[in-house]
C-alpha cells in the first residue's frame, strides 16, 4: 500500500517549508531591530522571533533526518532555547529599566510611575554609596 | 510531576528497547518511535486512577496549556511580523501592573515564562508584595488597559491555576 510514495520526497518538502519559515521569522526579526523605535520594543522583536526561528530549524532539521536519537536532541535544544532565552530578556529588560533607558513617546507608562520613581531614586542611594566608598 | 517524570523514562527505555531487541512491525524512524513512547505513556495514565488521582486530570490540563502557549506564540510572532513589514505602527506600547492571583514562586516563574516569549510582552519586574507584575506590552486596543489585563489573567494564569491547584 505504501510502497509507491515517495516519502523522502515528502520529508524533504516538509522540512525545507519549515526551515524556510524559521528563516523568515528571523529576518523579519532583524529587520524589526533595525526599525522599532525603542529598546524595549526592539527587544521584544528580536528575543521572541529568533526563538521561533530556532524551533522552526530545527522542527524541520529533525523531519528531514528522521531518526529518533536526532529528534531527541532537537527536542531538548528546542526546550532549553524556550527556557533560557526569555530569562535573558528579563534581565535585559530589567536592567534596561533600572538604567533609565527612555521608553517610546507613545508608550503608556501611567501605572509604571510609582515602581519608576522608587527604582529611580534607590538606583541613586545606590551610586552614591558607591562614591563613598 | 514525579509521576510524569517517572512514566516519561519507562515510555522512553520502553520504546528504545522495543526498537532495539523487540520485534517491530513498523520501520525505524522517528515518528513511530514517538507514537510507540506516547502509546506507553497513555496507557499508564489509563491507570494513574488507582494510585494518583490529580494526575489523571492534570496531564489533559497540561497538554491544552501547551498547545495554548505553542498557539499563542505563532499568533503573536504574525502580529510583530505584520507590524514589522508595513510602513506605519499600529501598535500601542504600555507598561500594565497585572495584578496576580497566582502565589508561589513556580507559577510566577511559569507566568512570567511565557508572558515574555509571547511576542510583543515583556516581563519588566515582580512588584516587593508580590501582588502585581509589570509588563511591557505592544498591543493595548483602543487605549483599554483593563481589557489588556484580562485577556493575560484569562489565558495563561487560568491555565495555569488550574494545572497546580
Amino acid at each position: 500500500m505504501f510502497e509507491n510514495i515517495n516519502f523522502l520526497l515528502i520529508r524533504e518538502i516538509i522540512s525545507s517549508v519549515l526551515i524556510i519559515m524559521g528563516v523568515i521569522f528571523m529576518l523579519i526579526a532583524a529587520i524589526g531591530l533595525l526599525r522599532f523605535p525603542d529598546f524595549y520594543i526592539r527587544m521584544s522583536a528580536i528575543t521572541k522571533g529568533s526563538t521561533l526561528g530556532v524551533g522552526l530549524i530545527l522542527t524541520g532539521m529533525g523531519t528531514y533526518f528522521n531518526e529518533p536519537d536526532i529528534l531527541l536532541k532537537v527536542l531538548l535544544i528546542i526546550g532549553f532555547t524556550l527556557l533560557t532565552s526569555p530569562v535573558a530578556a528579563h534581565v535585559i529588560g530589567r536592567t534596561a529599566v533600572r538604567n533609565k533607558i527612555p521608553f517610546w513617546e507613545r508608550t503608556d507608562l501611567e501605572e509604571f510611575k510609582d515602581y519608576l520613581h522608587k527604582e529611580h531614586s534607590t538606583h541613586r542611594d545606590h551610586e552614591r554609596d558607591n562614591k563613598h566608598l | 510531576m514525579k509521576t510524569f517524570i517517572a512514566h516519561f523514562l519507562i515510555a522512553f527505555i520502553g520504546s528504545y528497547l522495543y526498537f532495539k531487541y523487540g520485534d517491530p512491525m513498523v520501520p525505524y524512524n522517528a515518528v513511530w518511535a514517538v507514537l510507540v513512547a506516547s502509546f506507553i505513556m497513555f496507557l499508564l495514565w489509563l491507570t494513574t486512577p488507582s494510585y494518583h488521582r490529580s494526575y489523571f486530570h492534570k496531564l489533559p490540563r497540561a497538554i491544552s496549556l501547551i498547545a495554548f502557549f505553542l498557539k499563542e506564540l505563532v499568533v503573536a510572532n504574525f502580529r510583530v511580523a505584520y507590524d514589522i513589514l508595513t510602513p506605519n505602527y499600529r501598535m500601542k506600547p504600555a507598561v500594565l501592573a497585572v495584578p496576580l492571583s497566582v502565589t508561589t514562586d513556580l507559577e510566577i516563574t511559569m507566568l512570567a515564562t511565557m508572558i515574555t516569549v509571547t511576542p510583543g510582552s515583556l516581563m519588566i519586574d515582580v512588584s516587593a508584595d508580590r501582588k502585581f507584575i509589570y509588563m511591557h506590552t505592544l498591543y493595548v486596543k483602543d487605549n483599554d488597559v483593563e481589557a489588556a489585563k484580562q485577556e493575560v489573567k484569562d489565558g495563561f494564569e487560568r491555565r495555569i491555576l488550574n494545572l497546580t491547584r
